[in-house]
């Protein structure tokens, strides 16, 4: 840890010959270095935060230009009683996040686990891993668009070779949803396993060779051993990875347009407040939205480290 | 040779499923890249067709990819350029000082949905004339570098031992001398780490460019949107601009593997 830094008295460290100018920047040093890339993110965040959160008490609407007024809580108790749009988003929004955390979290487990230990062809199985985490989320939606195209797609061709008749995927009202969980799941499971990998990489042989002695079968030395020791890097895991998928957008617009559907169906939450705000320009109920949203994200935040904290006690 | 045990038998398989998996979307979308729409509608030329090269024409000529191209290159560049300017010695004050809280807030950009950013964002900018020009597009992809940069900043600083910058001001060289003569120079692997992440993020980046840009600046994840019609959609000229857009990065990816999956993790063993 670098705690102790200014051993040296301020400026002693500069020969006689060092101008005051450059003395005093050396002494500043530590808010010189930070204000700037400080200074962008507080202008760019905690102002448009605060802005964002007068603008939900507000009846803000049309164009940016345009008067407002102060409503007080009226959006909030609207958007809290809207069970056609608010409510469907928020379960969508918590469906689409646990079940996809759930698939990519044991299917990263188990791959992390397959390679684990080195092996011939190594290389290839990285690079495939790769890949798909470094293809941009919008061409990734637009390629499973065609994968998954009822009538010419890959998808439905293939099960037509088991003999599984062709399925609605992305155009059926029900099964839009789970398929846009399978497109992040085929994404993002590969960051997954990057993670995992790495602290697995990381653990300490000895553990793993005692358990060995002591007749540990591999199930045993897998749920005693590696996964409590693991246990840090997996909820950094869940808790990168859930923050991502609750702020999913980029696949659902890429391969249901607008609304998430004409019937809305995989409108999640951001989804629902982007197109308040830009399809529809409702900034004042938008904002609403947007601020119930970061609570529920904050919310979830805080549940998982503070379960994780109690976890290690 | 040692003998195949059943597990290693098991394991080959199950990578193999895992590869072909993960690769075969991948193929098929550069596969139907190179197909006439007339061959994507039939089953029976899946992998058997006579490529053409029709569809990247339509996609650099007809569709103007070429300027979006070079977009997406000035943003992304310019955006994790500025990033590394401000993103490396504020984390190296981070990490030295311990400014933890002040990287709560850094890392508070990485939490916090950009929807609710653009709202306020969109407000300012367009009051001042700035939306749909390259300026206001760089900044916001700067919000999804800079946390990058700092955070991948941090825990290489924190790494990287403080006695050689020491051994420096005994030498007679001042603080920041010392972080620019020793620091910065040993930091080069680190920083390739956090720029090469910056990038592929800014070149991916496609919310804020949707709202942000406009015809002559928009980045090409918004331009592959210039494919799908109301009434239908051109597969194959669609196919050859998802393959422009992300063959790059993942050629790119490929060369500086190390690199990207160090930026990845970065932080995830800490705990």
């Amino acid at each position: 840890m670098a705690t102790t830094t200014t051993k040296a008295p301020p400026g002693a460290a500069a020969t006689p010959a060092t101008p005051g100018w450059a003395r005093w920047v050396d002494h500043h040093r530590k808010w010189l270095f930070a204000a700037p890339a400080m200074t962008f993110v507080a202008a760019l965040l905690i102002f448009p935060l605060a802005w964002t959160g007068y603008l939900s008490l507000t009846d803000a609407e049309g164009s940016v230009r345009a008067e407002s007024e102060f409503i007080g809580l009226r959006n909030y108790l609207d958007v809290l009683t809207d069970v056609e749009r608010f409510w469907p988003a928020v379960g969508r929004t918590a469906t689409f996040t646990v079940v996809a955390l759930l698939f990519e979290v044991v299917l990263g487990m188990a791959i992390a686990l397959l390679l684990w230990r080195p092996f011939k062809g190594e290389r290839w199985v990285r690079v495939a891993v790769l890949l798909p985490l470094v293809a941009t989320p919008v061409a990734v939606g637009m390629m499973w668009r065609l994968i998954f195209d009822p009538n010419i797609g890959l998808a439905n061709q293939a099960l037509g070779w088991v003999g599984i008749g062709p399925q609605p995927w992305l155009a059926g009202q029900h099964t839009a949803l789970p398929t846009t969980i399978f497109i992040d799941v085929w994404q993002w499971t590969p960051m997954v396993v990057l993670i995992l990998l790495a602290g697995l990489t990381s653990l300490s042989e000895e553990p793993q060779e005692a358990a060995r002695i002591d007749g540990a079968s591999t199930w045993q030395r897998f749920r005693h051993v590696t996964l409590p020791l693991l246990m840090p890097t997996l909820t950094v895991a869940i808790l990168l990875r859930g923050i991502d998928a609750l702020k999913t957008f980029d696949i659902l617009y890429a391969t249901k347009g607008r609304g998430g559907g004409s019937f809305h169906e995989v409108e999640t939450l951001n989804v629902y407040a982007y197109g308040l705000s830009f399809d529809y320009n409702e900034y004042g109920v938008s904002s609403t939205v947007l601020i119930l949203f970061f609570l529920i994200i904050i919310g979830a935040m805080w549940a998982l480290t503070t379960r994780r904290k109690e976890a290690q006690r | 040779m040692r003998p195949r045990t059943s597990y290693q038998v098991f394991r080959g398989v199950a990578l193999t499923v895992v590869v072909l998996g993960l690769i075969a979307p991948l193929v098929w979308m550069v596969a139907a890249s190179f197909k006439t729409n007339v061959d994507i509608y039939d089953p029976g030329k899946a992998l058997a067709f006579v490529p053409t090269l029709a569809n990247y024409a339509t996609v650099l000529q007809q569709a103007n990819y070429i300027e979006f191209i070079l977009n997406s290159l000035w943003v992304a560049f310019a955006a994790t350029v500025a990033s590394l300017i401000l993103g490396v010695p504020a984390a190296y004050s981070m990490s030295r000082f311990n400014m933890r809280k002040s990287a709560l807030v850094v890392l508070m950009a990485r939490v916090i949905p950009g929807v609710s950013l653009l709202v306020p964002w969109f407000y300012v900018f367009s009051n001042l004339k700035m939306v749909g020009g390259f300026g206001v597009l760089i900044i916001s992809h700067m919000f999804v570098s800079l946390p990058l940069v700092v955070y991948i900043m941090m825990g290489y600083f924190d790494s990287l031992p403080e006695e050689l910058e020491e051994a420096a001001l005994v030498d007679g060289l001042t603080h920041v001398g010392a972080f620019r003569r020793i620091t910065l120079p040993l930091s080069v692997p680190g920083i390739a780490t956090a720029g090469i992440l910056s990038f592929i993020f800014s070149w991916n980046n496609f919310m804020f460019a949707l709202v942000l840009s406009d015809a002559d600046t928009k980045t090409l994840p918004v331009a592959i949107f210039d494919f799908v019609g109301y009434a239908s959609i051109d597969w194959g000229g669609l196919m050859a601009a998802t393959t422009v857009v992300t063959l790059p990065i993942m050629v790119i990816a490929l060369f500086v593997q190390k690199y990207v999956v160090s930026g990845l993790t970065a932080g995830a063993t800490k705990g």
